[in-house]
């Protein structure tokens, strides 16, 4: 198999999750572009660890490192998400007042 | 062309045509399947490459923790889940614009530094469990134990950021978003 | 692993795959009937007894009965997500099946094609059903959110934070199998069994920690609170009726065979003979082994139906507690232990007196930890606080600590 399919599919990933990062205003929404970003580059880690082929299985290991620390980003991003939902009793991000109690307060 | 690489090349278009439902559709629970269809094509082409435990790990965490960590969320905030509950922002088209420019780039880049390399056919035991433990284990075992810690002060911040005060008030844990209006 | 797998020609493939589907079904219908039956000898009731002989047939008339009864989607439902969610939840619960091993390589009959009774075998195999039967938590909670109904909703979040929560427990269970059959693999694991003896002696510890997960896993009593009724009508599926309903019945009980097969694979020497048959030679070769393999899956079923009839259903509170507080850090400690007692016999081993003197000790450190009262809550010399009882214009009971004012009225 080319080596380019896996790592064409990796760039595209990578730029729709941008997109979706860049684009939505609910945060569990941009969490998902994070997701999708993140895969790419997991995605272009086990491609050019099966192309190199190095007994360290470098790549490899380091997939399974970036899964574990993105499971940690989700359970730390979706307490903030819901962390924001308490403060303004919305996920939207655009519409978040959240430097101070006092501002937070203000806005409402 | 192999049939492996026919099966990769279906597969990736499954992936991107869900990724890009996943962020655009104006449902917020129907953007969390599509990423949950991607995700399963995307440890489809692992298999496919060779890496059998990372494809099975892939779909343990991410589709059987992480997603259902989402839209467990998604319930938890009682935000609307109806139809047009996620738009996008008015900038969409600008944020489109850089992310074809990125992906563009990172395309070219990639075509002119490995166009024609090909990946070896998965050869027995190179993406096992025996072979990445011995690796974790073994050359990767420091920054096994530092991802423990980062994983155990990850634990700690959830905790920490969705603990009430100690002025908690004896109302049920639900009523909260009507706390935060008064 | 066994040279077959993947170079067998495509129709014992399916033969196997349709069988297997086959023998689910059939032994759902049978554990449905079984559990009625049992249930009601517990409650000196007789139970299904009218249709086939001793009622064997009633639950194959139920299932025809739900087929034929009208299809009702809800308004508020999510259509799609709504049809989709049952499907979700039965296929994964099948699919968990293709790497049990039923039993050694026979001989098909009428032909001299041999093949082993086990659809696949995969390096991986205990995680391969780990990661399927995480797939069907979506069934359940996308069940719950696309019904748009509230019951459903808290049905299905319940329920997936019961699964997930008992998913970790069950995982690290399976950790100390690993560490003694040096394989993932479910045949490498009966095979590891057949040398050693059965895991579920060594490893006492995991085993009673995989029957608790297990039975959380499934939602089964009494760990049933996504669908207690008394809460929550009928949980996840309060809204689906007919053919949709019996998919996620079918559903319920096949992983309630999912897990104890895993559990008879991995603890129970699998279909390996039970010890006073195995003394008969021919016990461990052609077919019998099925009649084990089930027979001791039967066991478990049995356990799941004892558990029903016996236990009152827990608070959602404790259980979750007792999940995260008690059996994930039982299972991290005894893991730990496992390890530590496999490294040293690896490197040589310790003598018979020290192997004594620390046992005793961590039991003895046990047994002290468990006499510590548990620190009181702070001292409350303040006045109770006085709650109202009718303050929200319908009567609540007070909290612990507070008083109640009586009505003078």
């Amino acid at each position: 198999m080319s080596l380019v399919w896996p790592l064409l599919l990796s760039c595209a990933l990578f730029g729709i999750g941008l997109y979706g990062v860049l684009a939505r205003r609910n945060a569990i929404l941009m969490l998902i572009g994070v997701e999708l970003m993140l895969n790419a580059v997991n995605l272009n880690l086990v491609a050019f660890d099966a192309w190199w082929g190095d007994a360290l299985r470098s790549g490899q290991s380091l997939t399974l490192f970036m899964i574990a620390v993105a499971a940690a980003e989700i359970g730390l991003g979706l307490a903030i998400v819901l962390g924001l939902f308490r403060a303004t009793g919305s996920a939207d991000v655009d519409l978040a007042v959240v430097d101070t109690d006092e501002q937070a307060d203000g806005a409402r | 062309m192999s049939m492996v690489e026919l099966t990769f090349l279906m597969l990736s278009g499954v992936a991107v045509f869900s990724a890009l439902l996943a962020v655009s559709t104006t449902q917020v629970v129907h953007a969390a399947l599509w990423l949950v269809l991607t995700l399963g094509a995307i440890a489809g082409c692992y298999l496919l490459i060779g890496a059998e435990f990372i494809a099975w790990v892939q779909v343990l965490i991410y589709i059987g923790a992480v997603v259902v960590l989402l839209l467990f969320a998604l319930m938890l905030t009682r935000a609307p889940t109806g139809p047009d509950s996620a738009t996008t922002t008015s900038n969409r088209n600008v944020a489109a614009a850089v992310s074809v420019l990125v992906a563009g780039g990172l395309a070219a880049i990639m075509v002119s530094g490995f166009a024609g390399e090909r990946l070896a056919p998965p050869r027995g035991g190179v993406g096992s469990a025996a072979s990445i433990g011995d690796a974790i284990f073994g050359t990767w075992v420091l920054p096994f134990e530092i991802l423990s810690l980062v994983l155990l002060a990850a634990l700690v911040g959830a905790i920490v950021l969705t603990r009430r005060g100690p002025e908690r008030d004896n109302g049920a844990p639900g009523d909260v978003p009507e706390r935060a209006q008064h | 692993m066994n040279g077959l797998f993947g170079t067998e020609s495509w129709w014992v493939v399916i033969a196997k795959a349709v069988l297997i589907f086959l023998i689910l079904v059939i032994y759902t219908l049978f554990n449905i009937w079984f559990e009625r039956r049992v249930v009601a000898k517990m409650q000196h009731r007789i139970g299904p007894n009218v249709h086939g002989p001793f009622g064997l047939l009633q639950s194959l008339a139920d299932g025809v009965k739900l087929a034929l009864k009208e299809d009702i989607v809800p308004t508020a439902a999510d259509k799609v997500v709504y049809v989709l969610a049952p499907i979700l939840a039965t296929i994964p619960a099948f699919m968990a099946w293709a790497v049990i091993p039923f039993g050694p390589e026979v001989r098909i009959p009428f032909t001299d094609t041999v093949t082993p009774l086990q659809l696949t075998d995969l390096p991986v195999g205990v995680l391969y059903i780990l990661a399927v039967t995480s797939i069907g938590i979506y069934g359940i909670v996308l069940a719950g959110w696309s019904s748009g109904s509230t019951y459903a909703l808290l049905g299905g979040m319940r329920s997936s934070a019961q699964m997930i929560s008992y998913e970790v427990a069950m995982g690290l269970a399976f950790v100390s199998v690993f560490m003694y059959a040096g394989s993932m693999s479910t045949a490498d694991i009966v095979a590891a069994q057949a040398e050693d003896m059965w895991f579920a002696l060594p490893l006492l510890p995991s085993f009673v920690i995989y029957l608790i997960a297990m039975v959380g896993e499934t939602n089964r009593a009494p760990f049933d609170l996504p669908e207690a009724e008394g809460e929550l009508v009928g949980g996840f599926h309060t809204e689906y009726s007919s053919l949709k309903f019996a998919l996620f019945f079918l559903a319920e009980y096949v992983n309630m065979v999912t897990v104890s097969a895993l559990a008879t694979t991995l603890f129970l020497g699998g279909w390996r003979a039970p010890w006073p048959i195995s003394l008969w030679d021919g016990a461990n070769s052609g077919y019998w082994p099925v009649l084990w393999f089930l027979g001791k899956t039967l066991i478990f079923i049995f356990v799941f139906v004892w558990l029903r009839g016996t236990l009152p259903r827990m608070r959602y509170d404790q259980f979750m507690k007792f999940g995260w507080k008690v059996l994930i850090p039982a299972a991290l400690l005894w893991t730990m232990a496992v390890a530590v007692v496999r490294r040293i016999r690896l490197d040589g081993g310790m003598d018979q007196q020290t192997v004594l003197i620390v046992g005793g000790i961590a039991v003895t450190l046990l047994l002290v930890i468990a006499f510590i009262p548990e620190r009181k809550q702070p001292a409350d010399d303040e006045e109770p606080a006085e709650t109202d009882a009718f303050a929200g214009g319908y009567p609540v009971p007070p909290m612990p600590g507070h008083q109640e004012t009586r009505p003078d009225a």
